[in-house]
């Protein structure tokens, strides 16, 4: 281990030390914005681990959070909490090994139109069996998780994600991914079987949107098709990993913080508004930080010459792009 | 199926066709490639040569027709098998990997392929690849800010870096300029010398004469002519598919 990595693995230990103390200090309004922000790192950053070197945009993050969540509702009667969470990743792990295999051949917009149609798929078969079953369409998840106990599990999953990310980044599979995502014709003749790396990392990030879906089911209590599967969920977490960036482990981070608290914001102040605004914010994000925040950030390391004065160079790059 | 006298042949290419719709784009091609030897694969433009480098390296897979490594069928095996088996390539069109170094451009061949290296021993076989092929204190430089004649000897070093039983090179010195050329051909002669096996598609016919042990001239996706470079540009058949008939 280098240095630098020393460096960065005490820097990471000390903020999630002081990320698990939030609980202690605020039990109420900044403690839900946390269990928000524990939970879309997990989400975004296990998104960011397939899509960021791929660049496959994968709109199914909902269509697996949808299946954690629904596996914890459906058999709470049957199995303790712990199992069902356990089987949930699992669960979504083997559903995205299927999905993976059947569609990672298919490049491009046609992928991102498939894993969007997939939630919707997913949703429409859990009402239909609901409905075969009869059984309510709607199902109570009563088991009482106060919101310091999901906090601290949310953030040990964020940990591990991290933890996760780290591995694959020092790995062959993290270098034959850059190398995908690079140019999938030679990593073809570079001997990478590209089909099976990107299929194992579509089911890391898969197995972790299924955990998380399985783990703040208990705080939903109540869970609907419509509410599980909602696509709305999976263009946040896109939205924030690029807002954040992508080619950073902790980039996702960046996005997701800024995001929520914004989030928190419309809501609050237009319920009506909040599809239009989200809309508004993926535009914005596109144009203006195409590399994220992260990049930003970069930028002004590199040029020294302050956050505005990157933001206009940015700006300038847009506008000689589009002349 | 191979015969006490195939035991250093390298690669065999048997009866091979590759059919787009109605057009054959490689008609019944056959040929040996011997171990050690450097054979060029030249003919006019839209002859097949490409295709036929397609085919061995696994980008595409033959219609009909069997491609062996030292005995081993390859034919119809994903470009990732075939690589892992021992053959590698450069493109008629350099392939970089833009976001990475220059040291990693090269690492990426090394790491999946024929041989397999990792950590710091894969670190010092691509530092070595590049001063090889004559770049110095660039490896930590964004592969971008190359010039086209380093970019190739990226992709060179890149080739080279899994061992490879079987080189391929496509057109590595297509545009070039004339010092670039002297340097590349210099570059080819070295690997040469280090007894590699290599089949080149080249149209520059100074390289062809001063680098190939034998050429196979294709034509129309056929073999029309096989030999030493000064027999096949000789050959009167060669000559007509180059140029025209006299007639014409």
């Amino acid at each position: 281990m280098t240095g630098g990595e020393k460096r960065n693995l005490i820097i990471s230990v000390l903020v999630f030390l002081v990320a698990a103390l939030l609980p202690l200090v605020n039990n109420g309004y900044w403690l839900s914005i946390g269990v928000s922000v524990a939970m879309y790192t997990v989400l975004a950053t296990s998104w960011t681990l397939f899509s960021g070197p791929t660049n496959y945009i994968a709109l199914s993050t909902a269509a697996f959070f949808g299946i954690g969540m629904y596996i914890v509702a459906a058999f709470l009667d049957w199995a303790p909490y712990p199992v069902l969470v356990l089987i949930a990743g699992i669960v979504g792990a083997l559903f995205a090994a299927v999905i993976g295999l059947a569609t990672l051949r298919i490049a491009g917009v046609y992928f991102v139109i498939f894993t969007l149609g997939l939630a919707e798929l997913v949703r429409q078969i859990v009402a239909w069996m609901q409905h075969v079953m009869g059984t309510s369409s709607g199902l109570y998840v009563l088991i009482s998780m106060t919101d310091p106990i999901l906090y601290w599990l949310l953030l040990g999953l964020s940990a591990i994600v991290f933890l996760v990310g780290w591995w694959i980044g020092r790995s062959r599979l993290g270098f034959a991914l850059r190398i995908i995502g690079n140019d999938e014709v030679v990593a073809e003749h570079s001997g990478i079987s590209t089909a099976r790396a990107k299929v194992v990392l579509f089911i890391i990030s898969s197995a972790f949107a299924s955990l998380t879906g399985a783990l703040v089911a208990p705080r939903w209590s109540y869970v609907e098709p419509t509410i599980a599967f909602s696509p709305f969920l999976s263009f946040q977490v896109v939205i924030m990993a690029l807002l954040g960036g992508v080619h950073r482990l902790w980039g996702p981070l960046l996005g997701v913080i800024p995001f929520t608290l914004l989030w928190e914001l419309i809501s609050a102040n237009f319920p009506a508004q909040t599809t239009l605004l989200l809309g508004v914010a993926f535009l914005l994000i596109v144009y203006f930080i195409p590399h994220g925040v992260i990049g930003l950030i970069e930028d002004m390391i590199r040029h020294r010459h302050g956050m505005l004065g990157s933001v206009v160079s940015t700006l300038q790059r847009w506008k000689s792009g589009n002349a | 199926m191979p015969s006490p006298s195939s035991a250093d042949v390298a690669l065999t290419v048997t009866e091979v066709f590759k059919r787009f719709g109605g057009l054959v784009a490689v008609d019944g091609m056959s040929f040996a490639l011997a171990e050690n030897e450097v054979l060029g694969l030249i003919g006019p433009n839209g002859s097949g040569k490409t295709t036929m480098m397609n085919l061995i390296s696994g980008a595409l897979k033959p219609s009909s027709g069997r491609i062996q490594l030292y005995g081993d069928k390859i034919s119809g095996a994903p470009a990732n098998e075939i690589a892992q088996k021992g053959v590698a390539r450069t493109f008629q069109i350099v392939r970089m990997l833009p976001s990475l170094t220059v040291i990693e451009n090269v690492a990426a061949g090394g790491v999946f392929g024929h041989q397999k290296r990792w950590g710091a021993e894969l670190h010092d076989h691509a530092h070595g690849l590049l001063r090889r092929v004559g770049l110095e204190n660039v490896d930590d430089v964004p592969v971008t800010s190359l010039t086209y004649i380093d970019q190739k000897r990226v992709e060179l070093a890149r080739a080279l870096a899994s061992d490879p039983k079987v080189l391929l090179l496509d057109e590595w010195l297509a545009g070039l300029n004339p010092t670039e050329l002297k340097t590349g051909i210099a570059l080819i002669e070295r690997l040469r010398a280090e007894g590699r096996t290599i089949i080149i598609v080249e149209h520059v016919m100074d390289a062809i004469r001063s680098l190939c042990d034998r050429c196979v001239v294709m034509n129309s996706g056929a073999k029309i002519a096989e030999g030493t470079p000064q027999e096949v540009l000789a050959d009167s058949e060669v000559i007509r598919a180059y140029l025209g008939d006299a007639d014409a």
